[in-house]
């Protein structure tokens, strides 16, 4: 395979600005979602990931500006996440300029969802957001499938989450992955709430459980702080790697991450 | 000023083509008007999704005699991603086949690969003759994202076509130059500044 390991900055949109705070050096406006998507493209990510995190259903219109005017300027491929509940909520973001669209919570609530928006608009475009947490009784290190990890909690020992990780959606995550690339997921995007935010490495068994039961390309996300960080991510079956703060904050960038990946024998673009 | 018609028949994402293609410096029109698209220095056809579905919307808007006698009259034509496929024979898709265009040999099929769809960046094979081409390093990356691909590569040849070729594990066509009608499987429109130089050899070729 000699597809480039893909490099990916997320941006939390909230009424069409950037939050979670943005310190990207030579920004007119750091808040500005179109200028921030600009500057990652300058810095040769590999693709965009725009999550709409607005609570109110009015400002989606903002968002929908939002994508429409980064089509205009970016020439990568642009996920859009957030509220996603219907192929209609597919169709308008796609009209605005979207690549791919992100589906979460929906597609709990019903699974039919993820076939539909496959059928209409092509596996392609569904990028199933996986929030996934360690249940209680498994002990860390252990992957699905060794007769040891196995817990009370879930039968491979990792849950699919709600609501930022904070509630259960009584899933097993590895089954669930299974099932949702069945149905016709394009690629799913891995989050472990474990590891979000600690800098501390990806969840690399959880990255294994998953690669061990779907073909679809898989998004690692959580945990990066590090540029040593992303080459045991690929190593365990990512195709692609998804960052936000370290990259907002300037702790890393898109180039150092390549550089690491390449030196680790990884095609990058 | 060169014209180019983006073809507007219910498939793809007709603004990223449009913005794209007018960056090269061409004047740009998306529309489904066939008189336009006849009349145009050159013809955009993209396509996403699924075959059958892209080829119905091209005979509900009854495109495809439209398309073919600009390829024949030597008219430039260029295809992308499903929008290339559709110039085949025919596609198979889950076990359903739809005839093509019927404008380049051989049918689509699935990709035989460990890992589906094939999404990212990829490098290609670029023969010495080809046009769209011209001036990439030979390590430059385009962006593709499909299932589905034109993998009899003899075939093309043996009709005389330019075959740049990718490998996802087997290799199939990325782009293939015939005539005046030039396809890639890769998305030009999003491949960044490598995109924009296909586009712009395309456009400066009209």
């Amino acid at each position: 395979m000699t597809v480039a390991v893909r490099v990916i900055p997320c941006l939390d949109v909230d009424a069409g600005r950037v939050v979670k705070g943005v310190n990207f050096v030579d920004l007119r406006d750091a808040g500005d979602p179109v200028e921030l998507a600009a500057a990652y493209d300058a810095a040769g990510a590999d693709e965009l990931t725009f999550l709409d995190v607005t609570a109110s259903s009015d400002a989606r219109g903002t968002m929908l500006d939002v994508v429409r005017r980064t089509a205009e300027s970016v020439f990568i491929p642009l996920t859009v996440g957030g509220g996603v509940r219907s192929p209609g909520d597919v169709d308008v973001l796609l009209r605005a300029g979207a690549d791919k669209v992100g589906v979460n919570t929906a597609a709990i609530a019903r699974p039919a969802l993820i076939s539909e928006i496959a059928e209409r608009f092509g596996n392609q475009v569904l990028v199933l957001s996986l929030d996934v947490r360690r249940t209680a009784e498994q002990p860390g290190g252990r992957s699905a499938g060794q007769p040891g990890g196995r817990s009370a909690g879930q039968p491979s020992g990792w849950e699919v989450t709600t609501h930022g990780g904070r509630r259960s959606a009584g899933l097993d995550a590895i089954e669930w992955a299974r099932t949702v690339a069945e149905l016709g997921a394009g690629e799913i995007l891995l989050n472990s709430m474990d590891a979000d935010g600690t800098k501390a490495g990806f969840d690399l068994d959880l990255i294994r459980a998953v690669r061990a039961v779907v073909g679809i390309p898989v998004i690692a996300s959580g945990g990066a702080g590090a540029v040593e960080h992303f080459p045991p991510a690929v190593a365990a079956g990512a195709d692609a790697v998804l960052a936000a703060s370290v990259f907002h904050f300037g702790d890393l960038s898109i180039g150092e991450v390549k550089d690491s990946l390449r030196a680790a024998g990884s095609p990058v673009r | 000023m060169t014209s180019v018609v983006v073809l507007d028949y219910g498939s793809g994402n007709l603004r990223s083509a449009e913005r794209a293609v007018a960056r090269t410096g061409a004047d740009v029109t998306v529309t489904s008007d066939l008189d336009a698209a006849a009349a145009a220095d050159g013809l955009f056809v993209p396509g996403v999704g699924a075959y059958a579905a892209c080829m119905a919307g091209i005979e509900q808007l009854g495109a495809g005699p439209v398309i073919a006698e600009r390829v024949a009259a030597g008219k430039p034509v260029i295809g992308v991603c499903v929008g290339m496929q559709i110039f085949f024979d025919s596609g198979v898709e889950h076990g359903v086949e739809t005839k093509g265009l019927g404008l380049l040999p051989g049918v689509v099929s699935k990709l035989d690969a460990a890992r589906i769809p094939h999404m990212g960046w990829n490098t290609v094979e670029i023969p010495d003759n080809s046009e769209v081409f011209q001036g990439l390093p030979a390590d430059v990356r385009f962006y593709f994202v499909h299932s589905y691909a034109a993998r009899d590569l003899d075939l093309l040849k043996s009709a005389g076509a330019t075959v740049t070729t990718a490998s996802h594990d087997r290799p199939f066509a990325a782009a293939v130059e015939l005539g005046s009608l030039t396809v890639a499987q890769f998305h030009p429109e999003k491949s960044a500044d490598a995109g924009y130089a296909v586009l712009r050899n395309w456009v400066a070729g009209l």
